[in-house]
């Protein structure tokens, strides 16, 4: 190496390096933590000393016993999970199905279907919003779990099929030719052989479609308002604009929101994060 | 020989085909179409040609409150190209660096409010600026900053920037990932080569890696666009429909509400709704557009 990239000058460079990204990293996490942290004080606690941790005189769960006394938060936080699993398992399979379609056979008209369901890519559904409610309205679904999971299968299809479509493409020949000899069924083929073929790119495709189902408040606020289809996001929100003066109920029921991805996040971060460089590298 | 009709290819495709062609791509055309009706008050629509148009853009009522939201929402914009995109690809040039510790746990850190609803950000930073709680100044005062302290989120001046702000820091996470994926996928051979002529780390980067990783870029540039022209959950949480401190925050999904549903006094009206979901729409493709015809066919050119 040369004279300067001498020791000194390289041990510089690799401490900023490290000044830079572990303060940017203190300040990604600060706020959650702050919220927690708070989440489990009294009032006085939270106010006396925002910064401290609980201790035996300011500790204090008052603030979950009013959110899970005053609001549905058990109900919404179902409705989540029953929306957001549902739509990904239809995205999945339905996504898979269509993808496979597209890059296998040689059809009329494929390149056109490839086009239009890319078109979704691009264009967000949100736009379609005052005719998505007139329809929901005539087909009598406005206030059902239904509605919202119509909604999200359509979003999150053309990125699924794209992804997938790409992953299927890898799918060496020989497979599908040596089923094909052996008299299998296209269906059986698919289901058989392709489907557990392309697992490693479910988890990309979960991703990018988990996340924003989970987090949405536009959908749910406008086709799914009423207290029994509430989801967590519509639900804190409204919690919150309710009690907004009561600090002990809106720092627990943020933090209640926040933990369920945060555990999730702890389990699966490492999966994830390989699953969105993988998709970017595509 | 006569060819049978390829049912197995109908199946595998009319799911996805029905869900998407009815719940997504029917209502993005109805509305479209929606946009040149008009609303009565008895809720009958019928044929207006241009008039929402006309409306919109040429009725003081509704045409100030129009481009005040697409200034905003050009501001909005602009303050994520500025901050949050070179933000993340300063962050990701650090990970990517050769002998960096502990750098994949920095990128879950940093990822974390990403995946967190725009919502309970929203929230979480009204608590920790909010004048009431005083975190923000106790810990300005650290560095003897307290009196630059302000109200930030209350004050017209200062609402939209803090707001971008807010969701800069929320979302930093994609660009730096992206960039990160791209700028680790550069074979190790070139940046070796260029070592071993000399070249030192800083002209490395900017010579070889960002144009080598400008498609990159450009994804992020148009991803950045779609989400900021389409955005509306943080500034409903924090700021309501109104969009205030006297809709200085307002941007064209906060519009776009107001038009559909009505505030105040103003009724709602589906087709006036209907004809600023069109103009989002053209805003938004005239983006996508650009990025297709522009940029992606020249970079395309400059990589090969």
């Amino acid at each position: 190496m040369q004279a300067k990239h001498n020791g000194a000058t390289r041990f510089a460079t690799a401490g900023l390096t490290q000044i830079v990204l572990a303060g940017y990293t203190l300040l990604a996490l600060f706020p959650i933590a702050l919220i927690i942290i708070n989440s489990l004080k009294s009032r006085a606690g939270i106010f006396d000393d925002p910064l401290a941790l609980p201790n035996s005189e300011t500790f204090s769960l008052i603030g979950f016993e009013k959110v899970l006394h005053s609001s549905h938060f058990t109900l919404y936080f179902g409705n989540s999970l029953i929306v957001t699993i549902t739509s990904l398992v239809l995205i999945l399979l339905f996504g898979a199905m269509a993808a496979w379609a597209l890059a296998e056979y040689r059809f009329k008209g494929s390149r056109i279907l490839a086009l239009f369901f890319a078109f979704g890519i691009m264009v967000p559904i949100r736009l379609g919003t005052v005719s998505i409610l007139k329809l929901m309205v005539s087909l009598q679904l406005v206030n059902t779990l239904t509605a919202l999971v119509l909604v999200y299968v359509a979003q999150g299809l053309p990125l699924a099929i794209m992804i997938l479509s790409e992953f299927m493409q890898q799918i060496p020949k020989e497979l599908k030719e040596a089923a094909r000899c052996d008299g299998v069924g296209e269906f059986k083929i698919f289901f058989q052989v392709v489907l557990p073929l392309i697992r490693p790119a479910v988890a990309t495709v979960a991703v990018f479609t988990m996340v924003p189902i989970w987090n949405d408040l536009w959908f749910p606020l406008i086709l799914a308002p009423g207290d029994d289809t509430k989801t967590v996001t519509l639900g804190v929100q409204q919690f919150i604009g309710q009690y907004v003066t009561n600090w002990n109920a809106v720092l627990a029921s943020l933090t209640l929101a926040v933990l369920p991805v945060l555990i999730m996040y702890v389990f699966f971060s490492r999966q994830l994060i390989r699953g969105i460089t993988a998709g970017a590298v595509k | 020989m006569k060819r049978t009709f390829p049912w197995h290819i109908a199946v595998f495709l009319a799911p996805a085909f029905v869900i998407y062609a009815v719940f997504s791509a029917f209502p993005l055309i109805d509305t479209l179409r929606l946009s040149f009706f008009t609303t009565s008050d008895s809720g009958a629509q019928s044929w207006a040609g241009l008039l929402n148009y006309h409306t919109l853009l040429g009725d003081p009522n509704w045409s100030e409150g129009f481009w005040n939201a697409m200034r905003n929402n050009v501001k909005f914009f602009l303050i994520h190209m500025c901050i949050q995109n070179p933000l993340g690809l300063l962050l990701a040039a650090l990970m990517s660096t050769k002998g960096v510790k502990f750098a994949k746990a920095y990128q879950t850190a940093i990822f974390l409010p990403t995946l967190l609803s725009v919502v309970i950000i929203g929230f979480i930073w009204q608590l920790i600026l909010s004048p009431l709680w005083g975190v923000s100044e106790k810990m300005l005062g650290w560095v003897h900053l307290q009196d630059f302290f302000a109200p930030w989120l209350g004050q017209e001046e200062t609402a939209l920037y803090t707001l971008s702000l807010m969701s800069v820091w929320q979302f930093v996470g994609i660009p730096m990932m992206l960039i990160y994926a791209a700028l680790i996928a550069i074979p190790d051979e070139i940046i070796e080569a260029a070592y071993v002529e000399g070249a030192s780390a800083w002209r490395i980067f900017w010579t070889i890696r960002v144009p080598l990783i400008l498609p990159t870029l450009g994804l992020t540039t148009i991803l950045t666009f779609v989400g900021n022209f389409n955005a509306f959950d943080l500034i409903y949480s924090v700021k309501g429909a109104l969009a205030g401190p006297n809709f200085s925050t307002d941007i064209l999904g906060t519009y776009f509400y107001r038009a559909f549903f009505g505030y105040q006094s103003q009724i709602g009206s589906p087709t006036m709704g209907a004809a600023v979901a069109t103009m989002m729409f053209l805003v938004i493709l005239g983006g996508v557009a650009v990025y297709f015809y522009f940029i992606q066919r020249k970079l395309q050119r400059f990589s090969f």
